[in-house]
C-alpha cells in the first residue's frame, strides 16, 4: 500500500526519530511510504488557541499537500484529531488521516509488528487519542506483542498530564502540577519508559523527568514497535 | 452578572491556589469520591448513552422555541395563583426581589440553595435594603458563616474538610456545643438546631428552581437535606428565581431530566427530596407565590450558535468533578459562581469581557473529560476553543501567532527556521518571555544530531 505520512511540525521540529520508526514500521511491513516535502503544520495550534482565521491558510495548504493520497498516517493522536474534528468545517474536506496504531490495527489489520524491545514499558493514553480518535486499546494490543516488553499498569493513566497545546505557558503554574502528579504515577510504576502516541504530552511529562534527573526516558510508540 | 471584584485573572489566581496544600488535599478527596459514585451508578443504565441524548434533545427543543415556552410558563403559573416578574439583570431582579419582601414586612428571609440568587449577588442586595438572608443548605450555610465564597455548584464548600467546618462552627454559631466534634451527625445536628429557629419564624422563602415545566407551570426543586423542603412550604411567601433556561416544555420531559440529574450530580438513583410545585394552594404551603424570571445575558448566549448550548447545563457538577483543572485550583480561581468547565464557557458569556472573563476560555486543556460525563452532552471543549476566538488576545501573543502562521505557511520558510531552533533549544533556559514559562520546571528535549529530512534525503 502506498502510505503518506505527516510527521507534524512538532516532529519535524524536535522529534525526528517518531517519523522515522514510522517510516520503517510500514517499510519493514511491505509497504511505501511518501513523504510531500512541502508538509509543514496542521494548524492545531493555531485553532485551538483562538486563531481560526490564521488557521485556515494552514488547513488549505494540508489539503494541497496531501491530495491524491488515499492514506496519510501521523504519530501524533492530536494533530490527527484535528484534521478529523475541524476540516469539514474549516475548509469543507476532511483529508483521509489516520493515526499510527490506528492505521497498524483498523486498516492494516497488524497486531505483531515483529518488534522487539526488552523493557518494563508504562503507557500513557494522550487526551486526544481516548476521547476524540478513540484509540482503546490499540496502541497497548500492539505493545502487548512486542518481545521482552513488559506493559506495566499506570495508576490513573487516563487523567490528563497537563500539556494541553499553549495551556502550558499561558496557565504554566497548573500544567505543572498536573504534569507533576502524572510523572509521580509514572515513576511509582518502576517502568523505564513511558510511551504514549502524542510527542507534544511527551515532551511535557519528559520534560520533568529529566529535570528530576529520574531517569526513566519518555518514547514515542512507533520507536518502540520500531524496535528490532 | 455579579463578578467577584478585585479577583485576578486564571492563571494568576489558580497560582496562588495551587500553594494550598489543605486545599488541594480535600479536592482530591472529595472529586474523587463523587467521581467514583456517578461512575457506579451510570454504569447500571445501559441505556445511559439514550438518556443522554433524550436529555439533550429536550434542553435544545426548549431553547429553541424559548420565547414560546416562556409565556406558556407565565400563563400557567397565573392560572395556579402565582405572579411571574421578569428581570433583565441582575439589579433588576434584586429590585424585585426586595421589593416583595418589604411588601411582606419582613425583615429576613430563608434562602433554599439557589445559583440563580449567588449569580445576582441577591444576598448582599438584600443585605444593603436591611434584609438578612438566611442559607439553609448545610454546605451554602457553610460558605455563608466563614464570609466565604462558594466552590463548587453543588457542594459550595467542597474546599472545606471536617475540621474545618467544626473549627468554623465553634466560631460563628450562636450557641453551639464548645465540645462540638468534626463528626458528620454532630455536625448536621448543630446546624439543624441553628436552622430550626430560621425555618419556624421565617414569613419569606426565596428559592431558585431546577426546572420550571411549561406545559403545567410547575417549578421542580431537588435536594438532599430537605432544608429545601422547609423553606418552600412553610413561609407565607415563597420567591422564586429561576433563569430563563431552566423551563423545560413538558411534565414527561421531567421524567429524563430526574434520571439524568441525581446520577450525575451527587452519584445517587435519585435525590432524597423532590420538590414539585404550581402557583398557590389554598390552605397549603406559601400563599403567596412570585416566580423572577431572569435574563441576566442569557439572551446574549442564545444568540451564539455554539456558545448557547451552555445554557444546556442542568448545574449537575460532574464536568467539574472530573477536571483535571478543578481538582488542582478548586473553584475560587474561576473568580465566579460558576467555576470548573461549564464556568469556564458560561461566565465570559453571561458577563462580557473583561481581563477575569477572557482568561478563562483558557482555564482547560481541552482533555475532553468534561464533554465524556456531561447528562445533556454539552460539548464543552468545542465552546472553550469557540469563545478563544471572541476574546482580544494580548498583542504580543498575536504578533507571534501571526508570524508562526506565516513561517509555517511555506516549507521553505519553515526549514530556515527549524534550523535555528536547534540553536534555540539549547538557549531557551536563558531565554526571555514565554519560554521562561517553560523552562522553569521543565526541560526542553534536546535537539536531534540528524534532522528527519535530512535522514530521509540520504536513504537510496
Ligand atoms: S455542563 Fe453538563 S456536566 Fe457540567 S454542570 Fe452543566 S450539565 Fe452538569
Amino acid at each position: 500500500m502506498r502510505v503518506g505520512l505527516f510527521l507534524t511540525c512538532l516532529n519535524d521540529t524536535l522529534f525526528p526519530a517518531a517519523g522515522k520508526a514510522v517510516v520503517q514500521v510500514l517499510e519493514r511491513l511491505g509497504h511505501e511510504v511518501v513523504f510531500p516535502r512541502a508538509q509543514t503544520c496542521c494548524g492545531q495550534a493555531h485553532f485551538n488557541t483562538g486563531y481560526r482565521r490564521e488557521c485556515g491558510p494552514l488547513a488549505r495548504k494540508f489539503v494541497r499537500d496531501f491530495a491524491g493520497l488515499d492514506h496519510v498516517v501521523s504519530p501524533s493522536a492530536s494533530c490527527v484529531a484535528m484534521v478529523r474534528e475541524n476540516y469539514r468545517d474549516l475548509v469543507g474536506e476532511s483529508p483521509p488521516v489516520y493515526e499510527f496504531t490506528e492505521f497498524l490495527v483498523d486498516v492494516l489489520g497488524v497486531t505483531d509488528v515483529g518488534a522487539a524491545f526488552p523493557h518494563r514499558v508504562a503507557y500513557h493514553p494522550t487526551c486526544h487519542g481516548l476521547r476524540l480518535l478513540d484509540l482503546g486499546d490499540r496502541p497497548t494490543t500492539l505493545l502487548r506483542a512486542v518481545r521482552g516488553l513488559r506493559l506495566i499498569d499506570l495508576p490513573d493513566a487516563k487523567h490528563c498530564c497537563g500539556f494541553g497545546g499553549t495551556f502550558a505557558l499561558k496557565n504554566a503554574d497548573t500544567s505543572v502540577a498536573m504534569g507533576t502528579d502524572k510523572a509521580r504515577a509514572v515513576l511509582g510504576t518502576g517502568a523505564e519508559v513511558l510511551a504514549a502516541v502524542d510527542n507534544s504530552c511527551l515532551m511535557h511529562i519528559g520534560g520533568l523527568l529529566t529535570r528530576w534527573r529520574s531517569g526513566t526516558r519518555v518514547l514515542h510508540v512507533a520507536e518502540i514497535l520500531a524496535g528490532t | 452578572m455579579s463578578t467577584w471584584l478585585g479577583m485576578p485573572p486564571f492563571p494568576e489566581a489558580a497560582r496562588e491556589a495551587l500553594g494550598d496544600s489543605q486545599l488541594r488535599a480535600n479536592l482530591r478527596a472529595a472529586t474523587g469520591t463523587i467521581r467514583a459514585k456517578r461512575a457506579a451508578v451510570v454504569a447500571e443504565r445501559d441505556d445511559w448513552e439514550q438518556l443522554r441524548e433524550a436529555g439533550r434533545a429536550i434542553k435544545d427543543r426548549a431553547l429553541h422555541d424559548l420565547d414560546t415556552y416562556l409565556v406558556q410558563l407565565e400563563h400557567r403559573v397565573t392560572e395556579a395563583g402565582g405572579v411571574v416578574h421578569w428581570a433583565r439583570d441582575a439589579d433588576e431582579a434584586n429590585g424585585i426581589v426586595a421589593g416583595l419582601v418589604r411588601a411582606a414586612g419582613a425583615s429576613e428571609v430563608v434562602k433554599v440553595k439557589s445559583m440563580a440568587t449567588q449569580e445576582i449577588g441577591l444576598n448582599e442586595a438584600l443585605a444593603a435594603a436591611g434584609i438578612t438572608a438566611l442559607e439553609t443548605d448545610l454546605a451554602e450555610l457553610i460558605v455563608q458563616l466563614g464570609h466565604d465564597r462558594p466552590s463548587h455548584i453543588l457542594v459550595p464548600a467542597i474546599h472545606r474538610n471536617r475540621a474545618q467546618i467544626r473549627d468554623l462552627f465553634r466560631r460563628e454559631m450562636p450557641g453551639v456545643d464548645p465540645e462540638l466534634t468534626d463528626d458528620p451527625v454532630a455536625l448536621a445536628a448543630a446546624a439543624r438546631a441553628h436552622l430550626r429557629r430560621a425555618f419556624l419564624s421565617a414569613r419569606v422563602a426565596v428559592s431558585g428552581a431546577n426546572f420550571a415545566v411549561a406545559e403545567t407551570g410547575a417549578l421542580v426543586v431537588v435536594e438532599s437535606e430537605g432544608n429545601g423542603r422547609m423553606c418552600l412550604t412553610l413561609p407565607e411567601v415563597l420567591i422564586s428565581v429561576v433563569g430563563i433556561e431552566k423551563v423545560i416544555p413538558t411534565a414527561a420531559d421531567l421524567a429524563v431530566m430526574l434520571q439524568l440529574l441525581p446520577r450525575s450530580a451527587t452519584g445517587e438513583r435519585m435525590n432524597p427530596y423532590t420538590s414539585v410545585w404550581r402557583g398557590t394552594t389554598p390552605g397549603d404551603g406559601p400563599r403567596e407565590f412570585h416566580l423572577v424570571l431572569l435574563d441576566n445575558g442569557r439572551t446574549t448566549a442564545l444568540a451564539d450558535d455554539i456558545g448557547r448550548e451552555a445554557l444546556r447545563c442542568i448545574r449537575c457538577s460532574a464536568c467539574l468533578n472530573v477536571c483535571p483543572v478543578y481538582e488542582r485550583v478548586g473553584g475560587h480561581a474561576y473568580g465566579s459562581v460558576y467555576p470548573g468547565p461549564i464556568g469556564a464557557i458560561l461566565t465570559p458569556q453571561l458577563r462580557g469581557p473583561d481581563p477575569v472573563a477572557d482568561s478563562l476560555p483558557y482555564a482547560s486543556t481541552l482533555c475532553g473529560a468534561c464533554l465524556d460525563v456531561c447528562p445533556v452532552k454539552i460539548d464543552i471543549p468545542r465552546a472553550l476553543v469557540h469563545l478563544r476566538g471572541k476574546v482580544t488576545h494580548p498583542p504580543r501573543e498575536r504578533a507571534i501567532m501571526r508570524a508562526a502562521a506565516w513561517v509555517l505557511g511555506s516549507s521553505s520558510r519553515f526549514a530556515a527556521v527549524r534550523r535555528v531552533t536547534a540553536l534555540g533549544t539549547r538557549l531557551a533556559c536563558w531565554l526571555p518571555g514565554p519560554w521562561r514559562r517553560w523552562t522553569q520546571a521543565r526541560d526542553l528535549p534536546a535537539p536531534a544530531e540528524e534532522s528527519f529530512r535530512e535522514w530521509w534525503d540520504g536513504r537510496a
